[in-house]
């Protein structure tokens, strides 16, 4: 089985966000970077797992700049055979979908994974936007995947419950918590990974359909107020009466 | 024309249904023109729709709009966009308008943003602002193409009847051969899912063991709240996996959070951080929950959540 796993690349998730002086551009310095959790806890992982019982291979593909590549080294020794990066900034969801699109299209591969959302901008948006772009269903939120003759069945989460669904091989699907365990590199794995294929392509031309043009941070939160816990009485009244909750 | 997909499930609408309408309504007034709903398969009584708003509901039925198979929605509405000139796209922020929306976007060559949580800014080009970075920043996005797509985050307003019911209109569009089939759905029961829930209860590693949520439970039944729990409670077993907010679970906005025996880490509260309210109920002063908190009791939860439950109960029964 030839699987395709896409992979970001996320601000580790206690970085402290700060913007440029006119709030247009996000303050990179001292961030931390790590390969967005969902890809690399859930999708990379069962697509592991699936090769390692099955056969094949897993390619781990990322839209972005040369600094990635340490991220990408990370997806390798955990297990994945090969990587390509497409060189440029991942400036817009429809963006990326399309660069990695024009990628899978000439590759043939039976499955696609993606994580369910990056966790910056939480878009939930490339997965489908490559699956339409690859004429493949798409299967979201994906919490187990068994793969059998050509068919894979697959359970997604819904609004408070889950759904099976049986889908013809080739497909599309973004990975939610249930769908592996989170593996750990090796040093084996480490040393492994730094000598395997990772390819640099050019991105295609695509004119971004939409831009950040402003950031600003959350007003800030009034001081809480604390009440006395022998008065619960209050903390009801308060909800009613000041907040309007209950 | 603004078009707005209004989700259903057993042919009942849901609450993100009327928002997303009422959303609809007063983008196409902002932008000077008017606002279609469709309805996929089928619905009871459609026409309601026109209250929030609408001036048109369309339906829309075939083979693989029974069940969701995102090619079949996804062309069913991209067929109808383009047969009344929707410029605009409004789908819920929910698990079935986020499997859609990307696919529409694509195949339309739109330009999208999803968990949008404000009407656009119309004065100067296309502009939507939602949170990003767990809500630690609110970025505003320019959408540069002719046709758009957004999903509407749940709970960014309230539903508002602005017109009458109408007539349903059906329209034919050409649908491709479903390409999955549906097994099986399980739903809970009884309660509101999490991300529909305006009311939640969530507890945390404070209740030290799942023989304590008796508690919890009856606070959450007696306000008629949901109940959500953190992470480490459902890596444990304590709860179903399916309570598991923040980061890595659910993220939930709803008007009152209820936080008992969590510390409020940042991943937790990546989650939780746009509810209304947030009550925080722990022990430990320096909790760094009670900072994100607008109401805090510092105090022993076995001892004070059974007095809550007490006192909700005696003023529901005044009201
Ligand atoms: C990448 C990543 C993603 C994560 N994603 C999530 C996520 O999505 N959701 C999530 O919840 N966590 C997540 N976590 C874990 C998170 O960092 C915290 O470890 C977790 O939220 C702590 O859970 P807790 O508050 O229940 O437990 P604890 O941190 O142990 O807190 C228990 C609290 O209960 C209080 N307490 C104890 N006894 C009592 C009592 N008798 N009365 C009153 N108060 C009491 C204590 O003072 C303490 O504040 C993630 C971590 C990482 C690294
Ligand atoms: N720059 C990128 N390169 C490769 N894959 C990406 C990139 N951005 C997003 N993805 C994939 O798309 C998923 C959803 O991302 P998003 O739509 O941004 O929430 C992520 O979990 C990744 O699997």
């Amino acid at each position: 089985m030839k699987i395709l796993v896409c992979a970001s690349k996320t601000p580790e998730t206690t970085s402290k966000i700060a913007f440029n002086g006119d709030g247009t551009a996000f303050e990179t310095a001292g961030v931390q970077y790590i390969m967005n959790p969902y890809d690399e806890w859930y999708a990379l992982v069962r697509a592991i797992e699936l090769k390692e019982k099955q056969g094949g291979s897993v390619t781990i593909v990322n839209v972005g700049p040369a600094a990635n590549d340490t991220v990408i080294r990370k997806g390798l020794a955990i297990g994945a055979d090969n990587a390509v990066r497409i060189n440029s900034e991942a400036t817009s969801a429809l963006f990326v979908a399309k660069q990695i699109a024009e990628y899978a299209k000439a590759e043939n591969f039976d499955l696609v994974f993606l994580g369910k959302e990056s966790i910056d901008y939480n878009g939930s948006e490339v997965g489908a936007m490559v699956a339409e772009l690859l004429d493949m269903p798409f299967i979201s939120y994906v919490n187990n995947l068994e793969v059998e003759g050509g068919k894979g069945t697959v359970s997604r989460e819904i609004e408070g419950g889950t759904e099976i669904l049986e889908v013809d091989l080739p497909m599309v699907l973004s990975a939610a918590k249930g769908l592996a365990e989170q593996r750990i590199p090796n040093m084996r794995g480490i040393m492994m990974a730094k000598r395997k294929p990772l390819k640099v392509v050019e991105p295609v031309a695509f004119d971004d359909p939409v831009a950040v043009v402003q950031y600003t941070l959350p007003d800030a939160k009034q001081a809480v107020k604390m009440l006395d816990p022998e008065n619960m009485d209050e903390l009801v009244r308060l909800l009613h009466e000041e907040a309007k909750v209950l | 024309m603004v078009l707005v997909f209004a989700e259903s499930q057993n042919g009942n609408f849901k609450k993100g249904a009327f928002e997303a309408v009422t959303y609809a309504a007063k983008a196409a007034k902002l932008m000077g023109t008017e606002c279609a709903v469709l309805t996929l398969g089928e619905a009871k009584d459609a026409g309601q729709l026109g209250k929030y708003g609408a001036s048109k509901v369309i339906n829309v039925t075939g083979e693989g709009l029974k069940q969701l198979d995102s090619q079949v929605s996804t062309a069913a509405i991209a067929g109808v966009a383009n047969q009344i000139g929707a410029d605009l796209i409004i789908l819920s922020h929910s698990s079935t308008g986020k499997t859609i929306h990307g696919r529409l976007a694509a195949k339309l060559g739109a330009g999208s943003v999803t968990g949008v949580n404000a009407l656009p800014d119309v004065s100067n080009g296309f502009r939507v602002k939602k949170n990003v970075f767990s809500g630690k920043a609110i970025a505003e996005f320019e959408i540069k193409t002719a046709q758009k797509v957004l999903t509407l985050m749940g709970n960014s307003l309230q539903p508002e009847e602005l017109g009458a019911a109408v007539e349903v209109e059906s329209m034919s569009v050409e649908l491709p051969a479903p390409r999955v089939t549906i097994k099986e759905v399980s739903r809970i029961e009884g309660t509101v899912p999490l991300p529909e829930a305006e009311l939640v209860v969530s507890a945390g590693r404070g209740l030290k063991g799942p023989e304590n949520w008796g508690i919890v439970e009856e606070l959450a039944t007696t306000i008629g709240a949901t109940t959500a729990c953190s992470r480490p409670v459902a890596d444990a077993d304590w709860r179903p996996h399916h309570e598991h907010v923040g980061q890595t679970g659910v993220a939930i906005r709803p008007n009152l959070y209820i936080a008992i025996g969590i510390s409020g880490a940042i991943q937790h509260l990546a989650g939780v951080n746009r509810s209304k309210v947030i009550v925080v109920v722990n022990k430990d002063p320096e909790a760094p929950f009670f900072k994100a908190a607008d109401y805090g009791i510092c105090a022993d939860l076995f001892d004070v959540i059974p007095r809550l439950t007490e006192a909700v109960k005696k003023f529901k029964n005044q009201n």
